[in-house]
């Protein structure tokens, strides 16, 4: 079994947006292709194009040397094309089997047909999973498995992981390499999206680098170096997030003390940290995703609670205070995901400069809105942070990430706040918008607010801080000092690969 | 006025379509498709119109308590129950006399609130403590609030004909109705309650921050949390504000005609569920949910009509159901085409600026 993939000249728009365009890439039958490029460069639109889940406006892709087209996942998966989203869609409560076999009853059947393939499948590329397991049982590697599993069951000849090392810890990571090295020696093609360099020189066998919707360049992983691909990915003209002179005061605006944070299972998520973030100061966390950033983010913001420790913000406790009375008391918040945690997409976006404000002046009297003064700031925004949109009336959806981002920062900004938390704040966005971003960050930080910064762009870390922190398995593991650290050293002290 | 459109071509599409089916199904079960529109578009007599005015109250006030529940992204099936249950505790209370005169009035309603309230408090708290979801405790507690007040009435109740009733409300406890039309009965003074819960239900969403906090949990709970709303607590408080609402729904009718309590005779069950009906087709506005009201009344008062005509009058349940159905397609299929459509206006607007399409964002 081995299948040839080609894309060429594929292009998407949407409105406003070219999220695609003069996309080609080649995919060797039994080999693994990396396909990088920063968040926001147009990989998984390219990818939801190869599975069908979005037509493309203009290219083709030959499977095997013929033209297809596909209007559905269906139709990808019938040729051999099989895809794991970043996001596992299991259900909980069903068995391996069951899930596996959900929406392929036809192949096998449910019973003791698909219980043998699947065992077949499993044994062959070493997942060592069982069948008659619920899920809800399994870890994130194992679940991942039963997605592989999932459309190996229906016949992928091709399998495109997306960050599929996201959620994963180290080991697990050399495991699913291991599972995939089978996968290929098998003659099966994996497409494997990620912007981790050290994973795809590990593990690929091609390079395809995209920036800004577009292919770049490729790469031999056997002579790239880190340093090139990065660069790759960057490009060279990317404008710098440098920050200047040092504004960092002694007066401390937010101090965790061993603050410790379980989640339901009663497992660590943040393990005794502690950390002070001064006025004038910008403090960077650096970590793989799911290291304990989102943790330590929400227990500062109120919407987790601290199993033991002493959060203080400007001196008062703010351990047990709720996600309102932080807010009151001056935090600004930029979250991780817009979409679910900044804006609420149906209102327009005077309504949406309420939010997060609900009972501060001038957007509120009382217990009563205020909807002219809502109106009045956040016209204010909308010009002072360059928010692109034909009015305050306009919801919140139509506008492109960059925009609605911008508008997120200029609210957070607004009411005098003495901290402010930006997670991922240019993740996704245009590189105008991201230039923009960054100066409001630093204009922040030349006021005198405190930053808390959580980012996985290193480049963006390393430019605005004036103190990186390492966070690793909920623990923070080295401070650094971005003037003198690079990226390199930083990605090791990310995943644990040299003590600071 | 594009807007205007937008918002009134689905009820009106929906409304057509309704009939048309009724029609249909008229036709192949041998009865006069003829009859059946010219008795529904018939001017309705004066009698008929009192009725229909006086429904609408009942049916718009079950509608705004449906559209508190579903503003919050909550769905309030027990409307049904809420009301039986305020109705209950409010006939025992004002059939007593315990407060003498107009005032008996007042305090009566008081109670219908907070009995409404409770018992809507149930599938709140069950759902933020327990997770059950609230559909389904509704559910089960509409069945209770039946064989609950039924109970209560036959236990405690007096007798009125062949089953129990609650006490009458004392002559001096019950207001004077509008004589708007001589010669046919009275407008209910107490339909002003669904004028009253209707500038309410407006100036608490639109003008209040506890409003704009509940819009905010319907619309994204996520986004709720992250902006310091107490989830759970805007649960039960909505939960409990919508059963409160729910408790006044047969208020109207209490005062206004029957002026006692008991079940089947002396109730009219069913307007919960025809409210949740009502705030679907009033799309959960002001004016959406007043028009479906007064939509669903208008139906109902003329199909006692359709007897005369041979037709069975349950066919308006047809039609009362098929418009609720067509209406929440047609709202969704113009959702999706506002929403494209504002999209391209906004990159048509900023066309002249390029800087916005090097986002490669596809989400």
């Amino acid at each position: 079994m081995t299948i040839e993939v080609e894309l060429a000249g594929i292009g998407k728009r949407f409105p406003g947006v070219i999220a695609n365009h003069d996309v080609s890439l080649r995919i060797r039958p039994g080999t693994v292709h990396a396909l990088i490029g920063e968040n926001g460069a147009g990989k998984s639109t390219l990818m939801k194009i190869l599975y069908g889940v979005q037509p493309a406006d203009e290219g083709t892709i030959s499977v095997d040397g013929q033209h297809r087209s596909f209007a559905s996942p269906t139709d990808a998966i019938e040729v051999g094309i099989g895809m794991v989203f970043q996001h596992f869609m299991l259900a909980d409560n069903l068995t391996v089997l069951e899930n596996i076999v959900l929406g392929a009853e036809k192949l096998h059947g449910i019973g003791d047909g698909a219980r043998t393939r699947i065992k077949e499948i499993s044994a062959r590329f070493g997942f060592g999973l069982e069948p008659d397991q619920l899920v809800e049982r399994l870890g994130v590697a194992d679940r991942q498995r039963v997605e592989i599993l999932k459309v190996l069951y229906r016949g992928a000849e091709l399998i495109i992981l997306d960050e599929p090392t996201a959620v994963l810890v180290p080991q697990e990571v050399d495991a699913l390499f291991s599972n995939l090295r089978e996968l290929v020696a098998d003659g099966c093609s994996v497409l494997f999206i990620s912007h981790k360099l050290d994973e795809v020189l590990a593990i690929a066998d091609d390079i395809t680098v995209m920036r800004r919707g577009t292919t770049v360049g490729t790469a031999d992983p056997r002579t790239a170096t880190k340093h090139q691909l990065a660069e790759l990915m960057v490009g060279s003209e990317l404008p710098s997030p440098e920050t200047s002179e040092r504004t960092v005061t002694d007066q401390v605006v937010l101090a965790l003390d061993g603050v410790t944070v379980t989640d339901d299972l009663g497992r660590d998520r943040l393990t005794d940290v502690s950390l002070a973030v001064h006025r004038g100061e910008v403090v960077g966390i650096a970590g793989v995703e799911g290291n304990g950033q989102t943790e330590l983010v929400e227990v500062v913001m109120g919407m987790l609670r601290a199993a033991s420790g002493r959060i203080t913000l400007d001196g008062q406790d703010i351990t047990r205070l709720s996600t309102r009375k932080v807010r009151e008391l001056g935090v600004g918040f930029v979250p991780e995901d817009r979409h679910r945690h900044g804006l609420v997409l149906d209102f327009p976006l005077w309504e949406n400069r309420i939010l997060g404000h609900q009972t501060k002046p001038p957007v509120v009297k009382g217990p009563l809105l205020n909807p002219a003064g809502a109106r009045t700031d956040a016209r204010r925004i909308v010009e002072e942070f360059d928010v692109r949109t034909p009015g305050i009336g306009t919801t919140a959806r139509a506008l492109s990430g960059g925009n609605q981002q911008k508008f997120i920062v200029g609210r957070e900004m607004s009411g005098d706040p003495i901290l402010l938390i930006a997670s991922h704040p240019t993740r996704g966005v245009d590189v105008g918008a991201q230039a923009a971003i960054w100066d409001h960050v630093r204009a922040a930080r030349r006021e005198g607010l405190g930053v808390l910064l959580v980012s996985a762009d290193l480049d963006e870390l390393i430019g605005l801080s004036d103190r990186i922190e390492v966070v690793l398995r909920g623990r923070l593991t080295g401070t650094f000092d971005p003037s003198q650290v690079t990226a390199q050293d930083l990605g090791a002290a990310m995943t644990g690969g040299s003590a600071a | 006025m594009k807007r205007i459109a937008y918002s009134l071509a689905p009820p009106v599409v929906a409304v057509v379509f309704a009939l048309a089916a009724t029609c249909v199904v008229i036709a192949i079960s041998g009865g006069s498709v003829g009859a059946f529109l010219s008795t529904i578009f018939s001017v309705p007599n004066d009698r008929i119109l009192v009725n229909i005015v006086n429904q609408s109250s009942l049916l718009a006030i079950s509608g705004f308590a449906a559209a508190i529940g579903f503003r919050m992204g909550l769905f309030n099936i027990g409307v049904e129950g809420q009301y039986i249950v305020g109705s209950c505790a409010a006939a025992f209370f004002g059939g007593s006399g315990l407060v003498p005169g107009p005032l008996n009035i007042l305090a009566t309603l008081v109670v219908a609130i907070l009995a409404g309230a409770a018992y809507a408090s149930i599938a709140g708290v069950l759902k933020v403590t327990r997770g059950v979801s609230e559909v389904i405790s509704a559910i089960m507690l509409n069945y209770i609030a039946l064989t609950m007040s039924g109970y209560l009435v036959q236990r405690y109740g007096v007798k009125a004909g062949y089953t129990y009733a609650t006490n009458d409300l004392p002559p001096s406890s019950q207001p004077l109705g509008f004589a708007i039309l001589p010669g046919a009965n009275d407008v209910w003074a107490l339909t002003v309650i669904a004028v009253a819960v209707a500038a309410g239900y407006w100036f608490l969403l639109a003008r209040t921050r506890f409003g704009f906090d509940l819009r905010t949990t319907g619309a994204s709970a996520s986004a709720a949390l992250a902006s310091g709303i107490g989830v759970k607590k805007m649960v039960v408080v909505s939960m409990a504000l919508s059963g409160g609402v729910a408790g006044l729904v047969w208020m109207p009718a209490y005062f206004g005609s029957v002026h006692r309590f008991g079940v089947p005779e002396n109730f009219q069950a069913g307007l919960g569920f025809a409210g949740l009906a009502v705030a679907l087709l009033g799309r959960n506005r002001v004016p959406g949910i007043i028009l479906g009201a007064v939509l669903f009344a208008y139906l109902s008062g003329q199909s006692n009509e359709l007897q005369r005509d041979g037709i069975a009058k349950q066919v308006v349940d047809i039609t009362q159901g098929i418009v609720v159905l067509a209406v929440v397609v047609a709202y969704e299929i113009v959702r999706r085409r506002q929403s494209r459509a504002e999209r391209e206006q906004v990159s048509e607007e900023l066309a002249a600026t390029p800087a916005a399409a090097n986002e490669g964002e596809a989400r």
